[in-house]
């Protein structure tokens, strides 16, 4: 303890030395957090899908309908809890760059499913009441300034026309991980208003008693409609979701590569300097051994301050980033979340000690052998 | 009087660990910089070559995509009488009404699905998209179930080979030719006619989801537009088919963009920290020889100008050891699902001359704003207590 006075001359020896060494693990730091936020916001999707979910869709692809029919015959499967569906809308608020998704939600049942949302018990009865209702989520009201009771247009794509919609309430997601971009209305004023699409609807959800059941009602509900003009393929919400994943592939790969080389470049320029710190101290160490300092204890002093520059990098970097991400997402909207979590706080506070550690050990390990003679001779 | 360069590139020499440092790190950034410059440039033109100004596209009118539209028969052929389109030599007109699926594939690389697009065609698309040849094997035969392969996605979907078959919709397709379509969009799909695939998506539906013409000209686009516009059968809407693709790359490009960037600005701050710190023990280091420079009348103005541009030298070095770097990405195939058509799209990293360029510039600016406050420390050093170190 007595050598903290030490310690802290020696961080300001040179100050702009200490500042370059601290800024660099911060930028370092940073980096590291924008990274761990790019790659949560691609796979989030997978993170939170529920365990005992399935998603049933048309065989040949997402895009394709279902029969409205089939949500009697998936109720009687053995297994199965319950079962809900939804549609994709993709209509246009404004302009296309206003994107977030619209689903036609079959009302009565999606929340019992999707038990991560809350909606108040007013505004819920306000919405079932309401066949031109919707339900938004608390992640879109900021950046579109809406409230409760307003009646927004929304431009059709798939569904010609402009469709009305009023807003009866908010939905909120029980964990702050949930994805609340985005906006619900009942399926009934869809399928009432257009006749192309009449009696289909875009997927299926279906809630099992049993999670590890899941591969084999899976493949009962595939084989009940083989054969039919809608054959289905049903999998896990997590299977789902990562095989979307692997279809964005490529880009968030390239891009947490490059990063994570130019992450270690970083520190390793970081190590670099601190090593050419030490050396310029060689006859000072000298002196201090001469004067009856241990080895041990020059390592332990040296070690002790690279770290320090590590630590308080770290710390600056990720807190920065922090500060950052609750800004909101630059890209406006096209990632769900935005988010550093605190794992992976922890995870760079941990990465940047330690290679704190790896920076000093060389040269201190080289100071505390340091030959005495030797080093006074270049005084 | 000016210090000579050479001054400056022996003392990168001499300090050549240091030296060494800082060019991998502005290497490190310039690469990363012109590889997500290279990735979004890559998407980009891989759409904007799919699209020709002499084409025109139509869509119901507010759908944002092909596979949100729908055409009916009639109206294809209301709009195949309009004036303003090119007519083959036996005079019909170059039209063809489109059926464009989502058919699930699976990636050869991860065996998981892909959105693939399939796209249903009449027998004029070749004459119509004059990007897209034949390599191998032929075209379909109009009323066969018979599949022309895009050249990426031939390697990149699980099944597909050449005089393969290949099962979906309720149909066995045999797949009787490659396309080639330079690295256009086109590329990534599969193609066939578009009766036969109007059966396996839409049952007996009379309809088509696009139309593609191709105009006399590209200047008769606007007189084309008004005639499609102004005719009260028709609830579509018709876009110059280059202005088309573009539209529909913006979402990714701009993903790509927003994030590389930031990333590279972040790098970039990092490596001026770099270059800052290798200036700043460069001349403590060096003090003596600066002071001896004055001592014998060189000019605190040509001191600061000589280490900015000993900065700037090691900038070149690690910018252009950064290009160096990154060129063989060139070419290198990238896929990613594009939101806007809801299909997985083969694209490649297209480096050009301008994105090398601004790579450079962007190198020198490290360099300057890292070598700016080292190199006026050094010019304001005051003489005499620099030389009582000799």
């Amino acid at each position: 303890m007595k050598f903290i006075p030490l310690i802290w001359v020696n961080l300001k020896r040179k100050k702009m030395r200490t500042m370059l060494t601290i800024g660099s693990f911060a930028v370092a730091l940073f980096l590291f957090g924008l990274l761990t936020v790019i790659h949560s916001a691609f796979s989030h999707q997978v993170k939170i899908a529920g365990a005992d979910r399935l998603v049933v869709r048309n065989r040949i692809s997402l895009i394709m309908p279902l029969p409205i029919s089939y949500k009697q015959r998936l109720a009687q499967v053995s297994g199965v809890k319950s079962v809900t569906f939804g549609s994709w809308f993709g209509g246009v608020y404004q302009t296309e760059r206003n994107f977030f998704p619209q689903f036609a939600i079959d009302s009565e049942t999606y929340l019992s499913i999707f038990s991560e949302y809350s909606v108040a018990p007013e505004q819920w009865e306000l919405f079932m009441k309401d066949r031109q209702g919707c339900l938004i989520g608390e992640g879109l009201i900021e950046r579109f300034g809406w409230k409760i009771g307003d009646r927004i247009p929304i431009q059709g794509t798939i569904f010609p026309g402009l469709w009305e919609f009023n807003i009866c309430g908010i939905f909120k997601g029980k964990t702050p991980e949930s994805d609340t971009k985005q906006f619900w209305f009942h399926y009934k004023y869809l399928d009432e208003r257009d006749s192309s699409t009449k009696g289909l609807v875009g997927w299926y959800y279906v809630q099992l008693s049993d999670p590890s059941q899941a591969d084999r009602i899976a493949q009962t509900i595939d084989e009940m409609f083989a054969n039919s003009p809608y054959e289905t393929a049903t999998e896990t919400e997590k299977a789902f979701a990562a095989g979307f994943l692997k279809q964005m592939g490529n880009i968030q790969f390239v891009l947490i590569c490059i990063g994570s080389v130019i992450f270690f470049t970083l520190l390793l320029i970081t190590g670099s300097n601190m090593a050419i710190a030490v050396r310029e101290r060689t006859n000072e160490i000298a002196v201090m051994k001469t004067l009856g300092f241990s080895g041990i204890r020059i390592l332990f002093l040296i070690l002790a301050e690279s770290i320090i520059y590590a630590f308080v990098g770290g710390t600056i970097g990720l807190g920065l980033c922090k500060l950052y991400t609750l800004q909101g997402d630059p890209t406006n909207g096209m990632l769900i979340i935005f988010e550093l979590s605190h794992a992976y706080i922890a995870l760079g506070l941990g990465i940047s000690a330690m290679v704190g550690f790896l920076a000093g050990i060389i040269p201190s390990c080289l100071a505390m052998r340091l030959n005495i003679v030797d080093a006074m001779r270049r005084i | 009087m000016a210090i000579p360069i050479i001054y400056n590139i022996r003392s990168v020499k001499a300090r050549y660990v240091s030296s060494f440092v800082a060019i991998l790190a502005i290497a490190g950034v310039v690469s990363v910089f012109v590889a997500v410059l290279a990735m979004a440039n890559g998407f980009r033109r891989t759409l904007m070559i799919s699209g020709s100004p002499q084409n025109a596209i139509i869509l119901r009118g507010g759908a944002t995509s092909e596979i949100e539209s729908s055409i009916s028969l009639e109206q294809t052929k209301i709009i195949g009488d309009t004036a303003g389109i090119q007519r083959d030599k036996d005079g019909k007109a170059l039209i063809s009404p489109e059926v464009v699926g989502i058919q699930c594939f699976k990636l050869r690389s991860s065996g998981t699905d892909a959105n693939v697009q399939i796209r249903g065609v009449s027998d004029n698309a070749l004459k119509i998209r004059s990007q897209v040849k034949i390599s191998r094997g032929r075209f379909f035969t109009p009323g066969l179930a018979e599949l022309v392969v895009g050249s990426n996605a031939i390697k990149s979907y699980d099944g597909m080979d050449l005089n393969g078959k290949i099962k979906f919709g309720g149909e066995e397709w045999t797949i009787v030719g490659i396309m080639e379509a330079g690295g256009s969009s086109f590329d990534s799909e599969v193609w066939c006619d578009h009766n036969i695939l109007r059966q396996t998506y839409k049952g007996n539906e009379n309809s088509f989801q696009s139309v593609t013409v191709q105009l006399e000209t590209p200047e008769t686009f606007p007189a084309f537009k008004d005639a499609i516009s102004l005719d009260p059968r028709l609830t579509v809407s018709v876009e110059q088919e280059i202005a088309y693709y573009e539209k529909r790359s913006e979402m990714v490009f701009t993903l790509i963009k927003v994030l590389g960037f930031l990333v590279a600005f972040v790098m970039g701050i990092g490596a001026i920290f770099g270059a800052l710190n290798t200036m700043y023990s460069a001349i403590s280091a060096r003090s003596t020889e600066i002071a001896t420079l004055r001592a014998i009348g060189f000019s605190e103005r040509s001191i600061l100008f000589s280490f900015i541009l000993e900065s700037l030298f090691l900038a070149l070095l690690g910018g252009a050891l950064g290009c160096i770097i990154i060129i063989p990405a060139h070419g290198q195939m990238a896929s990613t699902i594009n939101w806007q058509t809801f299909s997985h799209l083969n694209f490649s990293f297209a480096i050009s001359t301008e994105i090398l360029l601004s790579g450079m510039i962007f190198a020198f600016v490290m360099g300057f704003l890292g070598g700016l406050l080292p190199a006026w420390r050094a010019s304001r050093m005051p003489v005499a207590v620099a030389l009582r170190g000799l």
